[in-house]
């Protein structure tokens, strides 16, 4: 399998009234085809500038993007982006909502041809008999739904989500999860999904990257070995309890705290 | 019954004021000439009928006029501070600054400047004491928005245009009403101010000047209740334009 996204030795740094300030360090991950990377880390440790390098709306201090074999210096069409606020248009319907990346990609695509586009995207996500409604008349779980079918309407190679489930409550967020992965059988995207529970990072992840406290370093790999049919049961499995646990660790380590403080 | 109470209530309310602007006048038996009272106002526009639609319409179109232009220049000089901090940082003193001249002290400038454009002037007042509201609500609704929003379609190769088109002008909509229904009586006050003070002018405002050179106390009044009248239309007027155009941002009462 070649990799879609190569990430190679990407140091970045933000210019503050303080000084630089690292948030990446020499950075190196690489993402197969049709892989799902989950990435976790402590808070602030510059996981959401790893989204912004990869969709190509900045340029790393140092090192290099790949997508598909082409190194990635601005933003291109087959990416689709998808944020913890599902940032939906409220002048807009829900399906007008999921159809507008289609108006930037295709724009001579025939209205009626995005209109089933949508249509099959909201069905799939049970948002059936919404798609005339405004944002302002959804909860946040159904608007976090339309969310994921716009970001995926135009077929992107790459999902990138920055936290996207991380303001909902725990029954919807796991519902949201189910959702995911049944898109994904449905319709195959390689996705980069920015995390802070790593229950989500196993249950969706194949493999799941563990960054270092700021500036961000690759800290631990760790590829997920649960069928790819997993339902939330499959997270109280020992194998699954003993990723987490491992995962746990290795975010305690990235926080720069030894063990003990459970 | 709901469109009822919908007229009932304001009706009322206006009924009952000139109710108490009567008794007031009554109580104290003032003469027409120290103040006129609710009842010397209908014969006052059955005598000027003609006048008052004549000099109506004169300060309508100007008001309109130049609240159109505050539309054009102020969403344009809003853009320009939305979208460039140095542009915010160069315009908004100037901007604060202007706004703070009491701009009855502009009227005489603009007299001499633009001397006899009567029309010409008006217009320019209107435009001058209204855009300021117009320029700020864009400006700060348009440097406002969230990056996520833009990151959306930036993130597809969209242009800077279609991302204006698609999303920062239709999310500023609210913003943008909400200042031009403080617009639309400012520049209703601009107009009345040069067709006042200015020698020879036209509208109501000169309607309410010639009444006053003759002591018509009755006339006067009935300039300000016209005006009132106008000023309300050209308000709801607005508020029709918004139910339209940014009808979404209202939310359902409970």
């Amino acid at each position: 399998m070649t990799n879609l996204i190569e990430i190679k030795g990407v140091t970045h740094a933000y210019r503050t009234k303080a000084g630089p300030l690292p948030v990446l360090d020499n950075l190196n991950v690489l993402v197969p085809e049709g892989e799902f990377c989950a990435v976790v880390g402590p808070s602030g440790c510059g996981k959401s500038t790893l989204t912004r390098l990869i969709a190509g709306l900045m340029k790393p201090d140092q090192g290099e993007v790949w997508l598909h074999g082409e190194r990635v210096t601005s933003p291109r069409k087959t990416v689709g982006m998808a944020f913890q606020n599902p940032v939906l248009l409220e002048w807009r319907t829900i399906i007008d909502n999921v159809i507008l990346p289609l108006e930037i990609v295709a724009p001579r695509m025939p209205q009626r041809d995005r209109q089933d586009r949508a249509m099959h995207l909201l069905e799939m996500v049970g948002l059936k008999g919404f798609e005339n409604k405004r944002p302002s008349e959804l909860s946040g779980g159904m608007r976090q739904r339309a969310s994921l079918c716009r970001s995926i309407v135009h077929k992107p190679d790459v999902l990138i989500m920055d936290e996207p489930f991380g303001a909902l409550d725990a029954f919807t967020r796991e519902d949201l999860w189910q959702t995911m992965r049944d898109l994904r059988a449905a319709e195959p995207f390689t996705c980069v999904l920015i995390t802070h529970d790593l229950r989500e990072s196993v249950f969706l992840g194949d493999q799941v990257i563990v960054l270092s406290g700021r500036p961000a370093r690759t800290q631990h790999v760790l590829d997920v070995d649960l069928p790819a049919d997993r339902t939330i049961e499959s997270l109280y499995t020992p194998e699954a309890t003993d990723m987490l646990h491992l995962l746990r660790d290795q975010i305690r380590l990235a926080q720069g705290r030894d063990g003990g403080a459970h | 019954m709901e469109t009822l109470k919908k007229i009932a209530v304001p009706g009322l309310a206006i009924i009952a004021f000139l109710g108490l602007w009567e008794l007031i006048v009554w109580v104290n038996d003032w003469p027409n000439y120290k103040m006129a009272s609710p009842s010397d106002l209908p014969p006052a526009f059955s005598r000027y009928s003609g006048l008052f639609i004549e000099m109506g319409w004169q300060t309508l179109w100007r008001t309109v006029a130049g609240l159109g232009l505050a539309v054009i220049v102020g969403t344009l000089l809003g853009m320009a501070m939305g979208f460039s901090k140095i542009a915010r940082d160069a315009v908004y003193p100037l901007l604060v600054g202007f706004n703070a001249i009491p701009k009855a002290t502009l009227v005489p400038v603009i007299a001499l400047i633009f001397i006899g454009q009567h029309d010409f002037n008006t217009v320019l007042m209107a435009f001058l004491i209204s855009f300021f509201p117009i320029a700020v609500s864009v400006g700060i609704g348009l440097s406002t928005l969230e990056p996520e929003y833009r990151d959306i379609l930036r993130s597809l190769g969209a242009s800077k245009i279609t991302i204006f088109r698609k999303i920062a002008l239709p999310k500023t909509l609210p913003e943008f009403f909400g200042a031009l229904k403080v617009s639309v009586t400012l520049a209703f006050i601009g107009t009345n101010l040069v067709e006042i003070v200015s020698p020879h002018g036209r509208g109501l405002g000169a309607l309410f000047k010639s009444g006053e050179t003759n002591g018509d106390y009755p006339l006067m009044f009935a300039v300000l209740i016209a005006l009132a009248a106008l000023g309300i239309v050209l308000y709801y007027a607005v508020v029709a334009l918004e139910r339209i155009f940014a009808g979404w941002a209202e939310r359902p009462q409970s």
